[in-house]
């Protein structure tokens, strides 16, 4: 009895969101807005521009940041 | 190790462009969700049709500005492991804490409650509608908040001890680090001055609406709402400010003698209402001795005697240290210590970074013995540590003109808001014959990102070289990256938020042109 009043629960929420989507007229519009948005930051961006500058363990991240921070540093223009 | 100078600027012009573009709509999605959630209870208790339409107009706006803004500072965090990634790792335990649990809540309460609030009109009750909406804007609320703890930190570092095994700052304590004074404040500044720009935009386009002469019930009501709300929050605003000045006062002096253009300090000292500064008088700010050249073209002082001092210590005989005052050092601290000059908190700090390599070194060979020593110098002299990557004193001098011109900017603003709403609240029934009135009241709406804005300057430039205040200098949080890659990226993100700001831009007139009937 649980488990189809759980299920009737989870069909009444989809068919919320859906109803919601369908219904939409300037959410669309909106919605493709973020699409492209999130597509640059995550398949763009990401990937191509802004890859993490350390890598490897913790130990060697700790290790690259120590050395770092510790080596004698020299302004230049 | 050689540092590109530019490199350091050019990462913090990045940072600085993305952070100003997200700024964009933080703010109006803070402000302008309080007042949408305020009609929606006006038209819950009073069950009127007619707030319910205006709740849902402005909900539209509401839900243009959320789609736009939504994952700008997701940028922001690609840059601290890219552009940043010394800081990111000195920091990361404690600042990626609370930007966690800013990426849960906001994750999970606003896209619940959001869906809610935009699928549910006539779907849900108004009451589960109404709290659905009230939770909206909560969720967004408490994001602001966890992203301004970690801001805070970045301020005033408390609430952790630094480790040299992993060399990384760990958190000791959470509540230190949630509810520090430098937090707390700076979250309830940002919030209120972020309702006082959601008012300031619902009274500009309800002016808009009334110089058109369409939608004028709707517009006036929501001015009505809006000026009051707008006037408390001004109000809120101008006291929060107040508190910061004290709180600045104590934690960041140098950012607060820099916002004020002063260099050599005292009691009773004046509060400077206006000033123009003669361009190339950055030396002035830092030099040895007192006599320099004016650095004032003009300068119009508050005529209250000793008003700096009464906001920095309460006290008009209180005691206001200069710029040059801080690099000498030599003063009292509100705690009763001396202040230590600018030469020694360098020396201080090259003694911690010296200790952290023996440490390293003796920790390679094995030598317990030496690994104790050189932990003991450093837990002694760690607050000063990022003091040693500096050259000289003046390194610890900010940019005094935009932070004073910032300051003063944002300050004048905010006194002009709170003349406003109060304005319009008076003229009430007279207001839609007055189209001056209405004509200010729409041009105030970029004012208002105007005075946002120029707050972050205060707080970010003002306390310049320091990406962590006193552990960690820019020159040292930065990564060794190519300048020219992050000129390149530089660009692309100015031609990427452009494109991005004439869409949300376009999308919103033209909501606006529809109007509340549509």
């Amino acid at each position: 009895m649980q488990v189809f009043s759980a299920m009737s629960l989870l069909r009444r929420i989809a068919r919320f969101y859906l109803d919601g989507f369908r219904s939409m007229r300037l959410g669309r519009k909106l919605w493709a807005l973020i699409i492209i948005k999130l597509i640059i930051i995550f398949a763009v961006l990401r990937f191509f521009f802004f890859t993490p500058s350390l890598s490897g363990t913790a130990e060697q991240k700790s290790n690259t940041v120590s050395e770092r921070l510790t080596a004698p540093r020299t302004p230049t223009k | 190790m050689e540092i590109d100078t530019s490199l350091v600027d050019w990462s913090r012009a990045q940072f600085a462009l993305t952070a100003m573009y997200h700024w964009v709509f933080v703010p109006l999605t803070l402000g302008l969700g309080v007042l949408v959630a305020i009609m929606e209870t006006l038209s819950y208790a009073k069950r009127s049709e007619f707030w319910k339409d205006t709740s849902r107009f402005w909900a539209k706006l509401f839900g243009i500005n959320f789609a736009v803004g939504v994952a700008t500072g997701i940028i922001l965090e690609f840059q601290f492991g890219t552009n940043w990634s010394n800081y990111s790792w000195f920091v990361g335990d404690i600042f990626g804490a609370p930007l966690a649990i800013e990426g849960i809540v906001a994750f999970f309460m606003e896209s619940t409650f959001l869906a809610v609030m935009f699928f549910g009109w006539n779907k849900v009750s108004r009451g589960a509608h109404l709290a659905a909406t009230w939770l909206t804007v909560i969720g967004a609320t408490m994001s602001a908040w966890w992203i301004l703890v970690a801001n805070a930190w970045m301020q005033c570092p408390v609430g952790m001890e630094f480790n040299p095994d992993t060399v990384r700052n760990e958190m000791v304590s959470f509540a230190a680090v949630a509810f520090s004074p430098m937090a707390v404040n700076k979250f309830c500044h940002v919030v209120t001055s972020s309702w006082t720009l959601g008012s300031v935009f619902v009274v500009g386009i309800s002016c808009l609406y009334l110089l058109l002469r369409r939608h004028t019930n709707v517009a006036l009501a929501s001015l009505r709402v809006a000026a009051g709300f707008g006037l408390a929050a001004a109000l809120l605003t101008a006291m929060t400010g107040h508190k910061s000045g004290a709180i600045i006062a104590q934690l960041q002096p140098m950012k607060l003698a820099a916002a004020e253009g002063l260099a050599e300090g005292g009691t009773q000292v004046p509060l400077v209402a206006a000033g123009l500064i003669r361009p190339g008088a950055e030396e002035h700010w830092a030099a040895d001795q007192p006599g320099s050249e004016d650095p004032w073209l003009l300068r119009l002082d508050v005529p209250l005697p000793g008003a700096l001092s009464v906001l920095a210590t309460g006290k008009a005989d209180g005691y206001v240290p200069g710029t040059r005052d801080i690099l000498r050092g030599g003063y009292r601290l509100p705690d009763g210590s001396v202040a230590l000059s600018a030469e020694e908190m360098i020396a201080r700090g090259k003694n911690a970074i010296r200790a952290l390599a023996d440490y390293r070194a003796a920790k390679k060979a094995g030598d317990s013995a030496a690994m104790q020593t050189a932990r003991t110098a450093l837990e002694r002299d760690f607050p000063y540590f990022g003091y040693g990557y500096l050259n000289s004193p003046k390194d610890l001098v900010p940019p005094v003109q935009p932070t004073f011109y910032s300051f003063h900017i944002m300050v004048a603003l905010g006194g002009y808001f709170i003349l406003l709403f109060a304005g319009l609240l008076a003229l009430g029934r007279r207001l839609p014959g007055l189209h001056c009135v209405q004509w200010a009241a729409l041009l105030t709406i970029p004012l208002a990102w105007l005075a946002s804005e120029a707050g972050w300057v205060v707080a970010e430039v003002g306390r310049q070289p320091w990406s962590i205040q006193g552990l960690l200098p820019n020159c040292a949080a930065v990564s060794s990256l190519s300048t020219g890659n992050v000129q390149t990226t530089f660009f692309l993100f100015l031609g990427l938020f452009t494109i991005l700001l004439i869409a949300e831009v376009g999308i919103m007139v033209k909501a606006i042109a529809d109007g509340p009937e549509s």
